[in-house]
């Protein structure tokens, strides 16, 4: 609006000049709000090419869904984030995933500090069953090496109110993380993954083990987590990727077909597959 | 339709019959083993027999003292070697796969549990009688670590494999380096199938005589030296039972029973631990 008007005044210098500044403004608060951008992405299994060149950026404390059929390479992709991919054996990875402008993949770059950055929720609850809920829970720093119990406890606490588990376990800390319920431990895993405070959550379908209660609950978690910590979130529910995410990655046969906000990528599609897909026409 | 149905009935009730006899012949030997070495050794145990050296052939009383406690040494030498070397072997060919040289150690370790103990036993005394110049404590402990080592590595193996890799993946996601992951989730997850597989072990060894006869050798008398010959239960019984005496062939039974109740009662109380371990 204001380089029109300066332009109607003729001022066409002091124009552009404003414009190239509001470009620029634009592009850097873009890039502040961006927490990992991958670029160029492809994994092979072998000689299965799973994950196609994909490019993708991960807002700061956002929710970004990523949504498919099976075996379309969302999961795989997903584990890309954090390196895990690379304990399949026979995988391969190239091209770029930038944590905070620093690749993940770049020469000289543990995979062990990576995971410390960004963490992960997997399928089915994965509570450590020869640990107490407290103990699962500062898992991450006591297989480290953390002895302090003052210090441990407060984690404890900290992370299991964050993961809203607190309440139900506070009475019986020491009981085991395998008694738990589904959902609850599911909570568990969660607050394990929060303790070490990692930049990036990434949850590959955290629900999908779970009774439609458990799932609420997660859900309204993931709503009050993405405050802290940014939040990938793969899901085979379309409705819980409209629900909990702020923006939706369709992939398909290892491709990403279209990337957008929520509420666009499900009201109005810009390509055919992605309709088919959200419409249930395949998949 | 009834006459089949008859027939039907007729298989089923054969096969259960067949299974029961197969069921009933294995615990009719166990039953058997069990109760004649109760029958002919439990009888002549007496503290005397437990805690006494043995005496000169035809005099009446002593003991097996010296042998009981032997073979506890040699046995706990041969588990401090044999331990370390069977589980890290068996954590090596799980845990890091990718080396491709896990199924052909684990097909080594199969052969090495059928060689026959006393082609072990020739073998640690060219390994280490020789060169020491002299019968040992510590030979007999190689011996009986050859035979505990691949017993040790299969069980292993099994407890580690039944560790789901969710949790490996768990703790690799914490950012825990690999071995810590190792040692603080995939071992203590697996231990009491690792204490039973070494348990097991222990129990095979205590039980071999064969390996003991030119490595350990016997001994009359107190030793406690891993550099000295020693006594232990099963060389003993070998001796006193192909012994010309009466007394010697009871004391065989009542030291095979004493070897037979050592055994049991070690399991018997692993399994308690254990389970009392799972139920916390």
């Amino acid at each position: 609006m204001n380089s029109e008007t300066y332009a109607v005044q003729g001022n066409f210098d002091k124009a552009r000049s404003l414009a190239v500044k509001e470009v620029s403004q634009v592009v850097k608060e873009a890039t502040d709000t961006v927490r990992m951008r991958v670029e160029g992405l492809s994994v092979y299994y072998g000689k299965l090419h799973a994950v196609k060149q994909v490019n993708l950026s991960i807002a700061t404390n956002k929710v970004t869904a990523l949504i498919g059929p099976s075996g379309c390479g969302k999961s795989t992709f997903l584990r890309c984030l954090n390196r895990m991919h690379e304990l399949t054996p026979g995988a391969r990875v190239e091209g770029k995933v930038l944590l905070d402008e620093q690749d993940l993949y770049g020469a000289g770059v543990d995979p062990v500090d990576v995971r410390r950055r960004v963490g992960m929720v997997f399928q089915k609850p994965n509570p450590f069953p020869n640990m107490s809920v407290h103990d699962n829970v500062v898992a991450g720093f006591k297989l480290n090496g953390t002895r302090d119990r003052k210090v441990l406890d407060e984690v404890a606490e900290k992370s299991l109110r964050g993961a809203a588990l607190w309440d139900e376990v506070k009475d019986d800390l020491q009981k085991s993380g395998a008694s738990l319920s589904g959902g609850q431990q599911q909570r568990l895993c969660i607050a394990r993954a929060l303790a070490v405070n990692p930049e990036v959550l990434l949850m590959d379908e955290p629900c999908s083990a779970l009774d439609p209660i458990a799932t609420t609950k997660i859900e309204e978690l993931i709503h009050e987590l993405k405050e802290q910590v940014t939040i990938v979130i793969v899901t085979h529910n379309m409705q819980q990727a409209a629900r909990v995410s702020d923006f939706t990655a369709f992939f398909y046969l290892g491709e990403l077909i279209e990337f957008g906000d929520t509420g666009k990528l499900f009201t109005l599609p810009e390509k055919r597959q992605t309709e088919d897909y959200i419409t249930g026409r395949f998949g | 339709m009834t006459a089949r149905y008859r027939y039907r009935k007729f298989v089923e009730w054969a096969n259960w019959i067949g299974m029961l006899c197969c069921i009933s012949i294995t615990v009719f030997f166990l039953v058997a083993i069990l109760g004649y070495v109760l029958v002919k050794g439990a009888g002549y145990i007496n503290w005397e027999f437990l805690t006494a050296l043995p005496v000169p052939a035809g005099e009446s009383g002593g003991g097996i003292a010296n042998a009981l406690v032997g073979s506890l040494l040699v046995v706990l030498i041969a588990s401090l070697m044999a331990l370390p070397i069977g589980i890290g072997a068996a954590i090596f060919i799980n845990e890091f796969p990718s080396h491709g040289t896990g199924r052909t150690i684990r097909f080594l370790a199969e052969v090495l549990t059928g060689v026959p103990s006393i082609v072990v036993g020739l073998f640690a005394y060219d390994l280490v009688v020789r060169p020491m110049g002299g019968f040992s404590a510590f030979a007999g402990s190689v011996a009986y670590a050859f035979i505990m080592v691949p017993i040790i590595l299969i069980s292993a193996h099994e407890a580690l494999r039944l560790v789901p890799d969710s949790l490996r993946e768990a703790s690799l996601a914490l950012g825990v380096p690999k071995w810590r992951t190792i040692l603080g989730v995939v071992v203590p997850v697996s231990s009491p199938a690792l204490i039973t597989g070494v348990v097991l072990a222990i129990s095979r060894a205590l039980g071999e005589a064969a390996p003991m006869l030119f490595t350990a050798f016997g001994n009359s008398f107190w030793s406690l030296s891993p550099g000295k010959p020693v006594a232990t239960v099963p060389l003993l019984i070998y001796t006193y039972a192909t012994g010309p005496y009466e007394d010697w062939h009871r004391k065989a039974w009542a030291a095979s029973f004493v070897l037979l109740m050592v055994v049991l009662v070690t399991s018997v109380l692993t399994r308690a631990f254990l389970r009392g371990k799972t139920n916390e």
